[in-house]
């Protein structure tokens, strides 16, 4: 069976494969023991939507005080609360698992092994998710109401927060360990399950991109959890790590959460660049013009990511020496980006472009995405991030790169692998009104950003001065188009896909795709490769 | 220098030109916003030194250093808008003209050793030549030394401290909050005013044309002190001082908020900077030395004890109890005070020594501009609090003879 949610668990456009003969459990037990890597991915991107819907809410919550100046809707606590809930969601429960989710399903299929290295690991890397999401989500309804010191945690400011500060605490360190768990999953099974014959330098993109994140996962969750550990005991055990009455420092909290936040924001791009470069070539009809130097690229920026951090803190008074070598390797980093884009422009050049929604996507993913890099290339001169530390400008880059980065991945490889996983194909016309509505409304929504930043506008207020009123509006009105658009994506495309309502899809519906998921039926049986499979010398098709 | 003398005239027509973008593209949105039938109409005008109706670039730059900082800003992006145009006119191009609608068949070409190396250098060097004149205003940014006036601004959930430490109007020190009424519109949901969440019962004063060092600290959480005008934002970190300056070119009013999340009124501890000439500075700070002289203690005055421990309890908290706690205990590397021997010594002289000079390197900070009779009260409360049950009295005629 695939990821149709078919309690009878028939798909129209069957392939003949029966899967039943392996006896895997039905119902609800087929999800709560799930050892699948197919059910388990499906698990994660649902989990991940439906997490993606409630931050949306605290988003638009948030976008409706903000829509004209004085308090209209929430008071300046609650406000708090929504812009700290809707970073963590966001970060913690939509992008890190739907990546997670994309990287269940794909990488096994794609390097032709039968399924993750784990499968019980697998699975309680997911289970996990759902106490935790509880508990973040629950907390709104503590005493004191949800945390409100900023998604970053900054100390000392958590420690005047209720007990839902230690819930959220908790909350991450499940997370945390999720991840890990995940992490570990991926990494062995990319090095030890790969078909005979795939070498590392035959490997698709997305599974180097995510081989490359999980070292990168692995490397600083632990970090994380060391701050918020630390914030833990200072609240309650009496430690002052970061209270400065018993001789602790503030900042050294922000060193330490910018050291895990800074590859953490790579964590969060690097699979995308990796959806983005199997797609690219697929609709150019064309081959990824530079494989191995978008290995080394992806390489290089994991590797930089580490000696950035502190550009995150310019404001916090940093020495001459500290600003000026955060600010030189911060800027470094634009070079290997750089590259991955140029690679794909190269790619699409004198190809054969056809624009299905994957592609719009990922066209759209390389323009937007572009313009965060650029408005983090200013960001990164220290002299000019006084003036926009802490403001909208930062706000808007942040989405730039996040929304139109990481999600906008995200949407073109579901387009993209959906057909392999449902088994039908989704609605043309629905996916482009999709792209194009989230294309406008993005923009609308965040675009006006960059001049409320350059203005002088502090991010996390919950009211403004008159003058910033119109953008603001404009911001607002932006944010309920888009998120009305991710609901339209979800009832009028998703939905339709998982009740397998659509024209059967083929084998292969995207002409030049190459990969080994494509040498499977569509939808993709339950179990596949259960024997590895004869590769042929580029590793990308079985050899009969 | 030249560089951004020949700048300055392009700046302000640039600012000119985004200004009056700024308004259009305001006023479509206004349009945008009535027909969504909000229900303010929103009259308001710029402010000076602060906030510009749907303003498009950064503050008009009254400091040296926001001048180069909005000059960099301009360069980075000009640049930056000329690699986008030149690398997405090639993917459009692409997107146009290969297409296979249009009947265009792939290439087959890929891997180019050249090609990767040419497009890795080539940024490299771009890279490099945007550091460049970034690094020249980070060391202008961070030269903090030979300041005309040092002023202390401290953080406090939610309003700003100032205190004049060394230069014109030493000593002069007083609290800023926004001003009550913008806290109660806000609240209302009908705001209205061109400063709204701007204004300040006590604005901060300095001269025009002089090097200000703003020493930024905080009582309790991180804020930021931010003047956009002036191209300064630095952190407050409570337990930490940090430093940023400015020379302001201009007088008249100038105004920022704080720019880190401190809690729950973040929104409502704005900043407002008066620019004054040299001789409205001098009439100001008389006018506030007379003020306090009013207000003043005696130091000639003989106190009774009780009076001097409950002056001395107001003291304490506000000065000291932020480190060595209310309840005297200290904590890590902050010396107890409660059962101290230094405190429980029969000689006064002592601890009126460790006050007034600090101790340790100042991990202990000496506390001289405190007066003799604050001094005085605070010395007497914790010889005769806790367990430190001394019944020493110190006068401020004591404090007084152990400044000379």
């Amino acid at each position: 069976m695939s990821a149709v949610l078919d309690p009878h668990g028939h798909v129209a456009g069957e392939h003949g494969h029966d899967d039943h003969a392996h006896g895997h459990p039905h119902g609800w037990r087929r999800w709560v023991y799930a050892t699948n890597h197919k059910d388990i991915g499906t698990l994660y991107l649902l989990f991940s939507f439906t997490m993606f819907m409630v931050g949306g809410v605290l988003a638009l919550l948030i976008r409706a005080e903000l829509f004209e100046p004085g308090l209209q809707i929430v008071n300046p606590q609650l406000f708090n609360q929504l812009t700290t809930m809707h970073g963590l969601i966001m970060v913690f429960g939509a992008i890190m698992p739907a990546f997670v989710g994309f990287a269940n399903w794909m990488i096994p299929m794609q390097i032709g092994a039968a399924d993750m290295a784990f499968a019980r690991m697998n699975n309680l890397s997911f289970w996990l998710l759902i106490p935790a999401a509880l508990m973040l989500v629950s907390s709104f309804f503590m005493p004191g109401g949800a945390p409100a010191a900023g998604w970053t945690l900054y100390a000392p400011l958590t420690l005047q927060m209720g007990p839902s500060m230690d819930a959220g605490i908790f909350a991450m360190h499940i997370l945390g360990a999720s991840s890990i768990m995940g992490s570990i999953n991926i990494i062995v099974t990319i090095l030890n399950m790969r078909a005979p014959g795939m070498t590392l330098m035959k490997m698709p993109m997305f599974c180097w991109t995510w081989l490359i994140t999980a070292y990168l996962l692995i490397a600083v969750m632990p970090v994380l959890a060391g701050a918020i550990t630390m914030t833990l005991t200072d609240r309650h055990f009496g430690t002052s790590f970061f209270t400065p009455a018993g001789g602790g420092d503030p900042v050294m909290y922000q060193h330490i959460f910018w050291f895990f936040g800074h590859p953490e924001v790579y964590i969060m791009i690097l699979p995308a660049f990796g959806i983005i470069s199997h797609i690219v070539p697929a609709f150019a009809r064309k081959r990824l013009f530079g494989y191995t130097s978008m290995v080394y690229a992806t390489s290089s920026i994991a590797i930089l990511s580490f000696i950035v951090w502190a550009h995150h803190m310019f404001t916090t008074g940093m020495p001459v020496t500290g600003q000026l070598f955060f600010m030189y390797a911060t800027m470094l980093i634009a070079v290997p980006t750089g590259v991955k884009v140029f690679n794909w422009i190269a790619t699409m050049w004198r190809g054969s472009m056809s624009f299905e929604t994957p592609m719009l996507f990922a066209v759209g993913f390389i323009f937007v995405f572009t313009m965060g890099g650029f408005t983090g290339l200013i960001l990164s001169v220290a002299p000019v991030d006084i003036q926009l530390q802490d403001t909208y400008y930062v706000v808007a880059h942040f989405h730039y790169v996040l929304v139109a980065g990481s999600l906008y991945a995200m949407f073109a490889g579901f387009y993209y692998w959906a057909p392999k996983w449902t088994g039908v194909m989704y609605n043309e016309t629905r996916g482009k009104i999709h792209f194009w509505a989230s294309l406008i409304f993005f923009n609308v929504t965040f675009f006006p950003m960059h001049f409320l930043g350059l203005a002088g506008m502090p991010r996390r207020y919950a009211d403004y001065p008159m003058q910033f009123t119109d953008f603001n509006m404009l911001a607002s009105i932006g944010a309920f188009g888009f998120g009305l658009s991710q609901v339209y994506f979800f009832f009028f495309v998703a939905l339709p896909c998982m009740r397998g309502k659509g024209a059967p899809a083929p084998q292969k519906p995207w002409e030049a795709a190459e990969g080994l998921e494509w040498e499977l039926p569509s939808p993709a049986p339950f179990h596949t490769f259960e024997t590895p499979p004869k590769l042929n010398a580029s590793a990308t098709k079985i050899l009969a | 220098m030249s560089r951004f003398d020949v700048n300055f005239e392009t700046e302000t027509t640039m600012m000119k030109m985004m200004k009056s973008l700024g308004q259009k593209v305001g006023q479509l949105s206004l349009t945008l916003g009535a027909l969504l039938a909000t229900s303010a109409a929103l009259a308001v005008n710029d402010l000076p030194g602060g906030p510009a109706v749907n303003q498009l670039d950064l503050h008009p730059p009254v400091t040296k250093i926001a001048h180069e900082q909005q000059w960099l800003h301009n360069f980075m992006m000009i640049l930056c808008i000329v690699i986008f145009v030149a690398v997405f006119g090639v993917m459009f191009y692409s997107v146009f003209k290969h297409r296979k609608s249009k009947g265009h068949k792939a290439s087959n070409f890929h891997e180019s050793v050249k090609v990767e190396i040419a497009w890795t250098i080539v940024p490299f060097i771009i890279v490099i030549f945007m550091a460049l004149p970034a690094t020249k205003t980070i060391v202008a940014m961070k030269d903090t030394s030979a300041a005309d006036l040092t002023i202390k601004a401290t953080g406090i959930q939610w309003k700003w401290g100032y205190d004049y430490l060394k230069g014109e109007g030493e000593g002069i020190g007083f609290v800023s909050t926004l001003d009550v009424n913008q806290r109660a519109l806000s609240d209302s949901g009908k705001p209205a005013g061109d400063d709204y969440l701007l204004k300040v019962d006590n604005p901060l004063v300095v001269p025009v044309n002089k090097k200000v060092r703003v020493i930024t600290t905080a009582n309790d959480v991180i804020h930021a002190f931010m003047v956009p005008s002036f191209g300064i934002k630095q952190d407050a970190i409570p337990g930490f001082v940090r430093d940023t300056w400015f020379r302001a070119e201009k007088t008249g009013d100038f105004y920022g908020q704080c720019a880190e999340l401190c809690g729950k009124e973040h929104a409502y501890m704005p900043i407002h900077v008066k620019v004054v000439s040299a001789e409205d500075y001098t009439k100001w700070v008389d006018g506030k030395k007379k003020e306090a002289a009013a207000k003043a203690d005696d130091p000639n005055k003989v106190w009774v004890q009780a009076d001097l421990i409950a002056r001395g309890g107001k003291v304490y908290s506000a000065n000291c109890a932020a480190c060595h706690q209310p309840n005297g205990k200290g904590g890590g590397p902050i010396k107890p005070l409660d059962g101290s021997p230094v405190v429980q010594d029969a000689d006064k002289g002592k601890q009126i020594h460790v006050v007034l000079t600090g101790q340790n390197n100042g991990a202990m900070p000496s506390w001289k501009q405190l007066s003799d009779t604050e001094i005085a009260a605070v010395i007497t409360y914790t010889k005769n609090n806790w367990s430190n049950k001394t019944g020493q009295t110190v006068q401020p005629t004591d404090v007084a003879a152990a400044r000379k």
